[in-house]
């Protein structure tokens, strides 16, 4: 495996501050490697995008990050803590190094200018000495890149489709060729074909560029097909992480394991559909021990009590983590 | 003399993601009770409260008849007379009290009946669409545009001597197309959601969808017209009578500017004839204004002042909340670390 | 361009609307009123003038409601509005182009002055939530809440008087001549400041309030969020992504309100006996001066339709959305 290229240790995300707080999200350790894709899925609540939001510091109030460290490490230079950077700082280093494709592509573009503005403004501000003819040869470039022709950098958002918005803001997000592109839900608002043709393309983009992306979504199914490593998040924790295939052949989570036959077998035999019953966990009363036992057909005593460590099982593969007491870490891990 | 634009008014459709979130179908009920909570419009009711009072004992607690005349010739205020006499020697403090009851009836009456009108025609407009929809916005839009003051004080002034009732029908029936617009907006957006598509298909009667379904969240919007309406209301009372275009007879806190500017006041150096009056409906207009404020805050709680912005963290420093730029309170320090120890109480390992 | 002929025509609509109440309301004023005024200048008066007058009261009895209806038109058309009773003889329409520029001058600059500055404040207050901005809010809803024309009586009694160099009435020295020069624009100037303050302070805070609400309703947009992650300067994101776009609704609302704020204003000027349209409008009713006062409410709303017109072009240049290519 690759270095790292971000690392998040212990990250805790708070909604409000001191005893209203809600914990969104619970000591995370997760690391992305150069180059690779990792999938980020859970349930809606399960704080996959407030993670997102919480290590890029963009989380709007009251949201606050109340601890924990997010290092990213450039292609050269010492790494940097996220979480220490000033405002000057932070914005030195958004997008030139971790960039973001929103969920609302419908939104996520100001709808009073036009494509050109928006496109060019990023480069201007971040590479101050280019020339105008060479940042709008760069915007063109970009808008190719991403398959969508060069006059539309003249359109206005309103005059786009949802998917060629979806695709100026995937053009936007490699703009200044990051490390780092992290992408929540790009697709989900998109029909299905549109989608295939989107996730295809970045495919294609990751491998010429080779940058590494951290894939949010609710849909496993994608993630299966799209993404090297795959994380799973419930009640604001990771509860299991492992190579794509892996967790697709044998998942160890039960929740992942729900989240599994909550969709058709992409091939080979025909799974039963069950979905997982109840419903995600209220982070403002979560349930005491593992936060997934009360829907989980397998609990059993230690669960209501404790919360299990993410770590190596004994009886998997290497390369995997897994956060349950059925599959008990094999030696507690050193952090 | 302004209406205060509220956040609720601004909004118009055709300005997509900017309508308003109105308070889901179902909780508005509990959430009712919990408006009163807020400091703003609490404030407001007590004063408009106050006000309230005063005009129905006003009168009666007047320490003189407001049209008396006595010697005390433009006294300034004193023990005797509070707020100072005028220069006939009347009391200008009992001239206050008085006067309220007649701002606060032409207020509520006005607010009232422009409600009522907005209501009605915005909310049929809204709702039954088509050509009645665009009839009815036609002429909303024309007593919307039609500078409402210059046309009230036409026709009042065509009326001898209007009395109070009359003024406040002439104000009601000039004042009420802003809400109408704003109701007719909530209406078509409400129209289209799932709960009422849903009443629709299972048949239930127009009427009823209209009175159950539909009112019921329009509630905070009805009653933030009324409010600005009341407000339009006494402000127009108060300068049809500071032009002499009212009656004359009855006292409200326009007449008293009526007679403070006829006679000169300023000239005489005598404050206390139209500060108090001045003053009266600047407070009366802040109530009302903070009542809307606090329904607006209710409606949209995104308008609320930030409660704490700056927090000091754990190691002394002090963050701001703000878009952007999410605070961090307790970093970790010391950045490349592999691995560190880091205390998790609730995690057994 | 769709959307403009849209507007202007329901603008046209408007004023016909407008104009036909005008025809209506001197029709509910009991008694003779040309009867009085004609008995009162016996022989003074042109059978022209008569004529007119009468038409405008719908007197003439042998004319039904509908060929009065149509008369008035013919008439208004050629600009004869009738004639004024209290400047009498001379004609409405002279009476108001002599008052017009005035109030444009003082009443719509200062509408306009207010509208920018207090957008102005409001997108910093709306930015900087919880700074002391926030504090003064309550101040401006105090000032807002007073009317108009009583600040401009606190100003008099405070800055005017004599041997100040505010004057406290008038639009200009008396014993000059209106015209461009240099004696009588200072002076014009030096008439306009006091009444000019006056709108301004209890103006503006609406405008304060409404764009503050505006910014920060607009601040949690998804763009704004990708503009900060854009990592663009604070100062590019508050005004081309959040101003920009909150001022849409504003200058909507901006438009929408224009009459509601230039009936207030127009009181000012009677404060300060300022010689607009306003003061004109208070001496007509207090002389009963029905043609004088039925002319002033048709330029009244006829400044504003135009006004309103021109924020509409404003809005169609601000929004690219309404422009249809």
């Amino acid at each position: 495996m690759s270095d790292p290229v971000l690392e998040i240790r212990g990250l805790r995300v708070d909604y409000g501050l001191g005893d209203a707080a809600v914990h969104a999200v619970r000591d995370v350790d997760l690391t992305l490697h150069r180059g690779e894709v990792l999938g980020l899925a859970g349930e809606s609540g399960s704080g996959k995008s407030t993670l997102a939001y919480g290590l890029t510091r963009l989380l709007p109030p009251p949201g606050v990050v109340s601890g924990g460290q997010v290092i990213y490490h450039p292609v050269d230079g010492p790494p940097v803590d996220v979480l220490t950077l000033t405002p000057a700082q932070l914005r030195q280093l958004r997008w030139a190094e971790t960039s973001i494709v929103f969920q609302g592509a419908m939104n996520s573009l100001n709808p009073v200018h036009k494509v050109s503005t928006q496109l060019l403004d990023v480069i201007k501000a971040h590479e101050p000495t280019t020339t105008a003819a060479g940042r709008l040869a760069r915007a063109r470039d970009l808008l190719r890149l991403v398959g969508i022709a060069a006059d539309r950098l003249d359109s206005y958002p309103h005059q786009l489709s949802g998917g060629m918005r979806q695709r100026v803001m995937i053009a936007m997000a490699l703009a200044l060729e990051p490390q780092v592109v992290i992408m929540d839900e790009p697709t989900t608002a998109l029909d299905v074909v549109m989608q295939r043709q989107i996730l295809g393309q970045l495919a294609e983009l990751r491998e010429r560029l080779g940058f590494a992306v951290l894939f949010i979504t609710h849909d496993l199914s994608l993630l299966v097909e799209f993404s090297d490593r795959i994380a799973i998040m419930y009640g604001g924790r990771i509860v299991e992480e492992a190579p794509a295939a892996q967790l697709y052949r044998r998942a160890l989570h039960p929740y992942t394991e729900g989240l599994l036959h909550s969709f058709p077998a992409l091939r080979g035999p025909r799974r039963e559909l069950t979905g997982i019953p109840g419903s995600p966990p209220d982070l403002r009363a979560m349930p005491e021990g593992c936060a997934f036992h009360p829907r989980c057909p397998k609990a059993f005593d230690p669960c209501e009590k404790k919360v299990p460590a993410l770590g190596p099982p004994i009886d998997g593969d290497p390369g995997r983590d897994v956060a349950c007491w059925l599959h008990p870490a094999a030696a507690p891990v050193p952090h | 003399m302004t209406i205060s634009p509220s956040s609720i008014e601004q909004v118009i459709p055709g300005q997509g993601a900017m309508a308003q979130p109105s308070a889901a179908p179902g909780r508005a009920k509990r959430r009712q009770f919990r408006f009163i909570a807020n400091a703003k419009a609490a404030t407001g009711l007590v004063i408009l409260g106050i006000y309230c009072l005063f005009a129905v004992i006003g009168p009666w607690v007047a320490p003189y008849n407001p049209d008396a005349r006595s010697g005390d010739v433009l006294q300034a205020p004193s023990l005797r007379h509070w707020f100072g006499t005028t220069h006939l020697g009347q009391d200008i403090f009992s001239q206050i009290l008085v006067g309220a009851r007649s701002v606060m009836v032409v207020g509520l009456v006005a607010g009232v009946l422009a409600t009522v009108l907005s209501i009605l025609i915005g909310v049929t407009a809204g709702y039954i669409g088509g050509a009645a929809d665009e009839g009815l916005s036609a002429l909303s839009n024309v007593f919307l545009v039609i500078p409402a003051l210059p046309l009230i004080i036409i026709v009042t002034s065509i009326v001898e001597q209007a009395s109070d009732t009359l003024v406040a029908l002439i104000i009601g029936c000039t004042s009420w197309a802003w809400g109408a617009r704003v109701l007719r907006a909530q209406t078509l957006s409400l129209r289209r959601r799932d709960y009422v598509e849903a009443a629709r298909a299972t048949g239930e009667r127009t009427w009823r969808i209209i009175l159950f379904e539909i009112l019921p969240n329009l509630t905070a919007i009805i009653a933030s017209g009324f409010v600005g309406t009341v407000i339009f209301a006494v402000m127009s009372e108060i300068t049809l009578a500071f032009i002499g275009i009212s009656s004359i007879s009855s006292w409200n806190w326009g007449t008293i500017l009526f007679w403070a500017q006829g006679q000169q006041a300023l000239a005489q150096g005598a404050w206390w004839w139209f500060v108090p009056a001045g003053l009266a409906i600047a407070l009366l207009g802040t109530a009302l204004a903070l009542i809307n404020f606090g329904i607006d805050e209710f409606v949209s709680p995104r308008l609320r002042s930030a409660g704490r912005t700056r927090i000091r963290t754990a190691d002394g420093r002090t963050v701001r909340m703000r878009v952007g730029f999410t605070p961090v309170l307790a970093p970790t320090p010391s950045v490349p670390t592999p691995r560190a120890a880091t205390t998790r109480e609730d995690v057994v390992r | 361009m769709r959307f403009l002929l849209q507007r202007t025509a329901f603008y046209l609509f408007t004023a016909w609307a407008a104009i036909t109440l005008n025809f209506f309301i001197p029709r509910l004023v009991p008694g003779d009123p040309v009867q009085s005024l004609i008995s009162r200048n016996q022989g003074r008066i042109s059978a022209d003038a008569i004529e007119s007058l009468r038409v405008l009261f719908g007197l003439d009895a042998n004319e039904n409601v509908w060929e009065q209806y149509l008369h008035y038109w013919g008439q208004l058309l050629h600009g004869d509005l009738g004639l004024s009773f209290t400047f009498f003889p001379a004609p409405v329409s002279t009476v108001i182009g002599d008052s017009l520029p005035w109030t444009v001058g003082l009443v719509g600059i200062t509408t306009i002055i207010s509208f920018l500055l207090g957008t102005a404040l409001g997108v910093g207050a709306g930015w900087r939530r919880g700074s002391w901005v926030d504090g003064l809010l309550p101040a401006t809803t105090f000032l807002s809440s007073i009317p108009y024309f009583w600040l401009g009586l606190v100003a008099i009694a405070l800055f005017a008087g004599p041997g100040s160099f505010f004057p406290s009435s008038g639009g200009y020295e008396p014993g000059l001549v209106p015209a461009f020069d240099q004696y009588f624009i200072p002076s014009a100037i030096q008439h306009s400041i006091l009444p000019a303050a006056t709108i301004l302070v209890s103006s503006m805070s609406g405008w304060i309030l409404s764009m503050r609400n505006m910014m920060v309703t607009v601040s949690s947009e998804d763009y704004i969020t990708v503009a900060h992650a854009k990592g663009l300067s604070e100062r590019r994101v508050a005004l081309s992504y959040a101003a920009r776009n909150a001022l849409l609704p504003n200058v909507s609302g901006f438009a929408l309100s224009l009459g509601f704020i230039v009936g207030g204003t127009l009181l000012v000027e009677i404060v300060f006996s300022y010689p607009g349209l306003g003061y004109q409008l208070f001496q007509a009713v207090g002389a009963k001066d029905y043609p004088l006062m039925q002319g002033i409410f048709l330029i009244i709303t006829i400044s504003v339709l135009v006004a309103n017109l021109l924020a509409d072009v404003a809005y169609l240049l601000l929004d690219p959305r309404t422009r249809k290519s």
